[in-house]
Order: C-alpha cells, then structure tokens, then sequence
C-alpha cells in the first residue's frame, strides 16, 4: 500500500439464486472472510455468520412471495448480490434483493418473547437479531427490492444477556 | 445443508437428536418431525441440539411452534444445549427464558423447574 493513500478495502461479491440453500453457502463465504482477518474472532465471526443468515433469509423469502412460493427460479432473474467490503478494520456487508421492497416501519409488531402470546409468531425474530448483532444496519429502498446494509466491527459491547433486562428483542418486527 | 434427525422413545419422553445447520433450507424438515410426533399423541418432547453447529431466527420459528403444539396438548417441550455459541442465540433473543433448556438430557426429562429456576 502506497503511504498516504487510505485503504480502498478488499471487495467481494457473491450472486444467489433465490432458493434457501444458498443461504449456507452464505455463511460459507462470510466466515471465510473473516477467518483471514485476525481482528475478528470466532465469537463475531459466529455473528456475522448469524445475520447474514438472516438477511439471505429475508431476501429469498421476499423474492420466492414476489414469485409465488411454489414457483422455480426463473434462470432469467436477477440473482440476490452479497457485497463484502473489508477496510479499516470492519467488515460492510450489502444484500441486494429484487422481491419488491419492503418498509421497515410497517412491520408488525409482535408481543414480547417472555409473554404467552408470542408463541403464536414463529416469525419476527430475524431483522431484531441483526439489529443486536450489527454495529450499523441500513435499509434502502431500490426499484425493485431492498438493500439491506450491515457494518460488523471486531467487537459489539451492545450484545449482552437481555432476559428480563434491558434490550429485549420485543415487541419486535414482523419480518425475519 | 446437511440435517441430521433421529428420534428415540425413552418412556413418555420423545427424543430428537439434531445435528448439522437449522436454516431455512433444513428447519422445514425439522417441523414436519415435530408435527409428525405430536399427530402420533407424543407430547414430551426433547430437542437435542448437541450436535448443531448453526441456528438463526427460522430454526428458533420451528422450536417456538412445536413448544406451542405440545403445550396445546398438556405436554413438556424441553431443549438439550450446551454450546456456548447456539446458547448465545437463545440468549440474545429472550428465549432462554421461554424455553426449558437443560445441559443434559437427564436433566430436559428430569422435574419440571419452577419459574424462578427457569430464568438465568
């Protein structure tokens, strides 16, 4: 690196076709990245593991109910895009999906995970864990879908135990 | 990805060895094993997931659903876990409190604990 120029980071990009088992293949990529980066350890390495998961999870999802569930991937699409960026000592990471969009602000919001009544959502946990587990989390809207963007930096002091404390994942979104 | 499932019978208690990831490609097949053993009248049900190396928010879906299934029915819905990593999920998300998370299967059959003992 030539002294005084900034780190433009190392870039990866991943194209998924919507279907669910690309979602390991996800982690796959992710955890090999962070392997080679020795500020992160195995513990936040499991993290970014966790929400890419759930934000894979999320763009398949909206793209399999764009096309109707039981539909095949149309080899014509536009596949999901998973860009990486690594630099400065963080690791960004944008989900690209075509499956119409979503807004945030309408999710539906869902009984505390403590109270009886949550049992009746399976649903909803996804996007509260990236929440808890991103250092940064964007939403932005595209002509077809949605972006999600997620900054991970070596280490999350907001991540603690929330049982019957402070920071508890509910009432949470409905997505996820 | 690869899920492994085997169920044993131990008694009343119904027991579900998981191995492998829990995602949204492998939950689903998870799912139909629970419904499958509550539709068959088992309804004491211990998931143990020793042997998963990966959980997100759909694998937590099917646990919450097959915890409200046997609870319709009178019945125990008990987890085996004991990895720092999976239990860290749980944890985050509130649900070390809702389920009955044991670090033995022993334990997961054993007496039901009382709310104050459920709680970390």
């Amino acid at each position: 690196m030539t002294p005084g120029v900034p780190p433009t980071g190392d870039v990866v990009e991943l194209e998924l076709p919507a279907r669910p088992e690309v979602v390991s293949v996800a982690r796959l990529v992710i955890g090999a990245l962070v392997a080679a980066d020795p500020l992160f350890d195995e513990e936040r390495s499991a993290d970014l593991r966790l929400a890419v998961s759930e934000a894979c999870t999320n763009a398949i999802q909206a793209e399999m109910a764009a096309r109707g569930p039981d539909e095949p991937v149309d080899p014509e699409a536009e596949p999901i895009l998973m860009r990486c960026v690594l630099s400065d000592g963080q690791i960004e990471v944008a989900i690209t999906d075509h499956g119409g969009g979503f807004d945030p602000a309408d999710l539906e919001v869902h009984p505390e995970v403590t109270s009886p009544d949550r049992l009746n959502y399976e649903g909803g946990l996804g996007i509260p864990l990236i929440t808890m587990l991103a250092d940064h989390l964007e939403f932005q809207h595209t002509d077809d879908g949605t972006t999600v963007v997620m900054r991970f930096e070596p280490r999350t002091p907001g991540v603690r135990p929330i049982v019957g404390g402070h920071g508890s994942l509910g009432p949470g979104g409905g997505a996820g | 990805m690869d899920l492994r499932l085997e169920v044993t019978e131990q008694d009343e208690w119904s027991v579900v060895d998981v191995g492998g990831e829990i995602d949204v490609a492998t939950a689903p097949r998870l799912r139909e094993q629970l419904i499958a053993l509550v539709n068959d009248q088992r309804y004491h049900i211990v998931v143990n997931l020793e042997a998963v190396d990966f959980i997100d928010s759909t694998g937590l879906g099917v646990l919450i659903s097959g915890l409200k299934r046997v609870r319709t029915h009178g019945g125990r819905f008990s987890l085996v876990c004991t990895e720092p990593r999976i239990l860290k999920v749980f944890e985050i998300t509130g649900l070390l409190a809702v389920f009955n998370v044991c670090p033995t299967l022993a334990e997961a059959m054993g007496p039901e604990k009382s709310d104050d003992e459920v709680a970390p």
